[in-house]
């Protein structure tokens, strides 16, 4: 059953989530959370940008969510993406389900992670602790 | 025809703007949006192939036809998480 998904500016209460995914029908609860890391090859980080084009990035989420739930046997599933101005630390991306046992708990949260990195329409941009911005575009 | 087409990211900022408006044929296709985008505004070159396209917020192929009504959109490949 898939229960929360949102593109949200206001911090993730990642800890709502977990217990929205926590059920007597499951025997394993795995949560992701994707933080802002101060480091990236040397290179200093202040804060991130994240920019969506919000309507599309939370119709691929539900669409990630849905798939998932036809690969595993999912008892629960809530996943949040946050945008707007994050600091060192912040959580910019949670996932949190359950599943019957632990493998198929790992390995969903896994796929979904990467399908939301592949496919959900959000970019983030850095702020260097040089004063520099840059737009993180893979492979262009 | 004139299609108006929103932009997002990098692309926003090289062409200094989150909407443009671009004219492409009549039974104009994606591909038709990605080539005027390039020549209207020739400073997205570098990002031009890599860019993707949606129509009516879903991805679309470079055959997919777009309509005036068609809510057309694109930006850089996504880097969220």
């Amino acid at each position: 059953m898939i229960s929360t998904i949102a593109i949200t500016t206001a911090p993730i209460n990642y800890q709502r989530l977990v217990e929205e995914v926590r059920t007597p029908a499951a025997g394993a609860v795995v949560l992701f959370l994707g933080t802002v890391r101060e480091l990236t090859a040397g290179k200093q980080t202040l804060s991130l940008v994240y920019e969506a084009y919000t309507e599309m990035a939370q119709k691929q989420m539900a669409a990630i969510a849905e798939e998932a739930a036809t690969r595993w046997p999912i008892a629960k599933l809530a996943a949040v993406h946050r945008i707007g101005p994050l600091g060192l630390g912040e959580v910019a991306v949670a996932v949190a389900l359950s599943t019957p046992h632990r493998a198929a708990a790992y390995e969903a949260n896994t796929w979904i992670m990467e399908a939301i990195k592949a496919r959900v329409p959000i970019w983030k941009q850095e702020h260097w602790a040089d004063g520099t911005t840059e737009w993180q575009h893979p492979s262009s | 025809m004139q299609v108006a087409v929103l932009l997002f990211a990098r692309l926003k900022e090289l062409v200094g703007s989150a909407a443009v408006t671009l004219t492409i044929p009549s039974a104009g296709t994606v591909a038709d949006i990605r080539a005027a985008l390039g020549d209207a505004y020739p400073q997205t070159q570098p990002l031009l192939a890599h860019l993707l396209i949606a129509v009516d917020k879903e991805y679309a192929a470079p055959d997919t036809r777009v309509l005036p009504t068609s809510e057309v959109v694109c930006f850089p490949p996504v880097s969220g998480g």
